[in-house]
């Protein structure tokens, strides 16, 4: 697990979203690897939420403040526009009821970040085209029977997602399978990760 | 087993504006106060709990526990109004020589709080690392917070509420019709005669099923029915495992516990309403705040439901408190909070751990 030790890509473009000394709420914290270093280089007020206990703990020996919830279950609890920025990180293929995760977040935050990985991206397409079999890499290594991804999505389909409910997308960043910045055409078949700041 | 430390106050004001002219607050320590006196856990007892921490919650406070004695300083007071060696009902009413009864004033949770704060003050301690408690323990410790910012740096509430629910308050006042119906209740005035014991023990038995849980119940007891006992009982004894169970349970409670200060502290539980502290507003009172929060409910525990500990959370978090808050698996009902102890103890050393 060494890279965890060096910021990880999508952790800073999530960074550069993010302003100084802004209230952040990360929702699906797990470790709390990302919180500590907003915490650390942006000066955020900062809080977690995660549904699985040994992540919890590991936040709660950081000095962090975390609340074990289900998303699935929406953030009734959570006020309208109580936080800068409410970022949802490599999750939101896991939850199950999608749309109200995304909602609940633009509700909650006065801005969303949401990264999370690109199914439409080509090594994907083709190795289900010529292999028949659900496809599997680094940030997706599942089977299909036992994966907690159970929402997965392309590029275009969550763009689509977001304009059908009037979600605005303020930026838009794609990271290549070796974690860099890509631009340029196709993106949306070359992107391993999509990371997006939203607007409700 | 009454603890042999205590300090004496003199002309302790009440929240009511009456004034105990004199008070004995009984409390137990374990480990050692360390020079700088940074070690101190002080831990709050619940409704039938006394001093003696390490005998309720001995899977929790001990040598190696989450609550190691080895390394922390660990401070339980009985509660003001208690039966277990601090002033309560009990007590010798000074001006008449003769038991208080009900010529004792109502106490409530911040007066149970503003009297073990003295014992702080005696022992030098003017701040402490972590305040914590279960159920009414709890409640104590959320009163400590909000009226000593700066006497406490972590605050461990567990199975606990901010405001008594109707429902709470709706089972304590069973349990005290059945002591103030019992005959040998005598308006309170029984200290020299046979104490109302019936009804203490019908007010436990109540009690006792809210801190249980359909499931601990139905696998604990289930419908055995005690031997021979099919259809000869006539209502004059115990028939199911069940009932046996809790008349047991009622029976030896009586033993060590005055159905006056039942009476005293369950009212004192409903009337326990933080709120009052920032007019009304729970966000305004907790917002006084200084310290970390971990805040701890147990699935199954009925009688302080999932809401009201995040009645809490919400409250701390929308001040942007540092408040944690965790979910322990148990179908042991409130009671999980004397007994799931990995879950608990989990969450406290790492919460502990991220305390600076």
């Amino acid at each position: 697990m060494g890279y965890r030790k060096v910021l990880r890509p999508d952790h800073k473009i999530i960074e550069n979203f993010i302003t100084e000394g802004a209230s952040v709420l990360d929702l699906g914290c797990g470790d709390g690897n990302l919180l500590s270093s907003l915490i650390k280089d942006k000066q955020v007020k900062g809080a977690g939420v995660d549904k699985y206990s040994e992540g919890l703990n590991e936040c709660m020996k950081k000095g962090l403040s975390v609340m074990q919830l289900d998303l699935n279950r929406g953030l009734a609890s959570f006020q309208d526009k109580s936080f800068d920025f409410v970022v949802l990180n490599m999750t939101l293929q896991a939850m199950y009821d999608t749309l109200l995760v995304i909602k609940e977040m633009v509700r909650v935050g006065k801005k969303a970040i949401v990264g999370f990985p690109n199914f439409g991206h080509w090594k994907l397409v083709l190795s289900l085209l010529f292999k028949e079999r659900m496809p599997k890499t680094k940030t997706l290594p599942y089977e299909w029977y036992n994966t907690p991804n159970i929402r997965l999505m392309t590029i275009k389909d969550f763009k689509i997602l977001c304009r059908e409910n009037n979600i605005n997308m303020l930026e838009q960043i794609f990271l290549g399978e070796n974690g860099r910045t890509i631009s340029g055409r196709f993106t949306s078949w070359r992107a391993a990760e999509g990371v997006f700041l939203l607007e409700g | 087993m009454i603890p042999v430390d205590k300090i004496e106050l003199k002309n302790f004001k009440l929240e009511s504006g009456e004034e105990l002219e004199q008070v004995t607050l009984a409390y137990e320590t374990y480990g050692d106060l360390n020079r700088a006196k940074s070690n101190v856990v002080l831990v709050f007892h619940a409704l039938s709990g006394d001093a003696n921490v390490v005998e309720w919650w001995g899977n929790i406070v001990g040598s190696g526990k989450a609550f190691d004695t080895d390394k922390y300083f660990v401070l339980c007071i009985n509660a003001l109004g208690g039966c277990q060696g601090s002033t309560g009902p009990a007590s010798i009413d000074p001006k008449t020589k003769t038991p208080y009864g009900l010529k004792f004033p109502q106490i409530t949770i911040k007066d149970m709080v503003n009297a073990q704060v003295k014992v702080l003050d005696e022992l030098k301690i003017d701040s402490v690392l972590v305040a914590t408690g279960g159920s009414m323990g709890g409640m104590m410790s959320l009163q400590f917070a909000v009226s000593y910012p700066d006497r406490v740096r972590n605050v461990i509430p567990i199975a606990t509420s901010a405001r008594t629910s109707a429902q709470n308050i709706a089972f304590n006042e069973v349990g005290r019709r059945a002591i103030v119906h019992d005959p040998n209740w005598n308006k309170g005035d029984y200290y020299d005669k046979t104490p109302p014991n019936d009804g203490l023990s019908i007010a436990r038995m109540v009690g006792h099923i809210t801190y249980l849980s359909d499931k601990s119940m139905a696998r604990k007891f289930g419908r055995k029915v005690r031997e021979g006992k099919d259809f000869e009982v006539k209502f004059t004894g115990p028939q199911f495992e069940v009932e046996s169970y809790l008349q047991y349970k009622g029976g030896r409670f009586t033993e060590r516990f005055d159905a006056n200060t039942y009476l005293y502290i369950s009212k004192a539980i409903d009337l326990f309403d933080l709120s009052d502290e920032g007019n009304g507003s729970l966000a305004k009172a907790l917002n006084k705040c200084k310290s970390r929060f971990l805040v701890i409910y147990f699935k199954s525990d009925w009688l302080f439901p999932e809401y009201q500990c995040l009645e809490i959370v919400d409250a701390l978090k929308d001040n942007f408190k540092n408040v944690s808050y965790r979910v322990i698996e148990s179908t042991y009902g409130h009671d999980a909070f004397l007994l799931e102890t990995e879950g608990m103890t989990k969450a406290i050393t790492s919460f502990l751990e991220g305390a600076k």
